[in-house]
């Protein structure tokens, strides 16, 4: 544990007036919040240094104690219980820290603080109303998933900053979204609350359908004489087979819609998007010379209308 | 309007020992946005986090409107920056 110059954190002699020292807080402060810095441990750390040379330097009596010890901080507990003693023993006047000074410095835990703060003031601050309680910074992280992932409520665990975090992902979560995960961000800063945690969902598709919005959208291949001729095709949708008619004559690219098909509307349950169905015909290919001859005499028929 | 999901701003000063014309204010910069019902001025929770961000800017770093709305622009800038280069370092993976 090292003696630490506050002066020469916040760039100041110790002369500095209490002035000096509130503006130079400032200056540094604006440099060094972890609100002006996002996902910058550095700046937290930075930040956290400034705190506790200006939680010194602006306490008059904080300030005395330290410039009176100074690098022989060490000895102050036991320079400290030396006048408490004497006190005791009837000497009330001139105690350097005496009752008052306990009465004003409870302290309860020394989170945020240095070692040698903690040795010399013994914890953390004590309900000093100059000294800002700031909420911790938000953390920013990306998950992927896939499309098949994205189309069910599913439960996920991720590690961000070596913190095991479990939640449920809505069905229906679109691409670039981001989930807020309260107080799973940087830890406050002078027992300020945490900050939250963005996750931003980028959803990777692995199907062959084009999500736009709740909609899906496929291109599906459609044999010649099946357009022709009419009947039965089965397709597969997000959420299972669907069998489909398709009337005789069916055009290349007609689209069909099927309602409720598409995916799932965001924390909506229940609610579906569409999936609209663009048939390609496929044209047959590696002829045998009886069907070309088939062919041969279809285009005949037709030349005939 | 959810009233779980909005505060009244008079009650948000209090907390916060702020006035009421500097909240006023945010939501005319477009920096924060209040709902007005019967004359009287909500925010939604959503903004609870920012609307602590400008207080910490303006009150304790001794930042003006000016400064907040030039901030908020840049910071805006630098988190889209960090998610797009996480983007690249990830894709490179």
């Amino acid at each position: 544990m090292e003696y630490i110059d506050y002066y020469k954190v916040l760039g100041l002699d110790k002369n500095a007036s209490a002035d000096d020292i509130k503006k130079a807080y400032r200056k540094m402060a604006r440099q060094y919040h972890p609100d002006l810095n996002p996902n910058d441990a550095g700046a937290v750390k930075k930040f956290q240094q400034i705190n506790e040379a200006h939680e010194v330097l602006s306490d008059p009596e904080k300030r005395k104690k330290y410039d009176q010890y100074g690098a022989n901080w060490k000895q102050a507990g036991q320079f400290e219980e030396a006048q408490r003693q004497q006190g005791q023993r009837g000497a009330a006047a001139g105690r350097p820290f005496g009752q008052e000074y306990d009465e004003h410095f409870t302290y309860s835990d020394g989170g945020d603080f240095s070692d040698f703060f903690s040795q010399m003031f013994g914890g953390s601050r004590g309900g000093n109303r100059s000294q800002p309680r700031f909420r911790g910074q938000d953390y920013r992280a990306e998950v992927r998933i896939n499309l098949t992932e994205a189309y069910k409520t599913h439960q996920q665990t991720f590690t961000v900053n070596g913190k095991n975090i479990r939640i449920t992902v809505p069905a229906g979560i679109a691409n670039g979204q981001e989930i807020k995960i309260k107080g799973y961000g940087g830890p406050g800063v002078n027992g300020g609350p945490n900050g939250d945690l963005y996750l931003s969902f980028d959803i990777v598709n692995n199907t062959a359908f084009t999500r736009k919005g709740n909609d899906l959208y496929l291109d599906a291949g459609l044999s010649l004489y099946k357009a022709i001729l009419g009947g039965e095709e089965t397709i597969e949708t997000m959420d299972g087979k669907v069998k489909l008619s398709l009337q005789p004559e069916t055009q290349n690219g007609t689209k069909v819609r099927l309602k409720n098909k598409g995916f799932p509307v965001y924390k909506e349950e229940g609610r579906f998007g569409d999936l609209y169905i663009t048939w390609k015909i496929e044209l047959p290919v590696n002829l045998n010379d009886k069907e070309r001859a088939l062919f041969q005499q279809l285009a005949e028929e037709a030349a005939k209308k | 309007m959810e009233s779980n999901k909005y505060i009244l701003v008079e009650d948000c000063c209090r907390h916060y020992s702020i006035e009421l014309s500097f909240v006023r204010e945010l939501n005319d910069q477009g920096l924060i946005e209040l709902k007005q019902t019967d004359g009287m001025y909500f925010i939604d929770n959503e903004y609870i986090g920012l609307l602590e961000k400008y207080v910490h800017f303006y009150y304790d770093l001794d930042i003006n409107m000016e400064g907040i709305e030039a901030i908020s622009h840049l910071l805006k800038k630098v988190e889209h920056l960090q998610a797009e280069l996480r983007s690249l370092k990830g894709s490179m993976l």
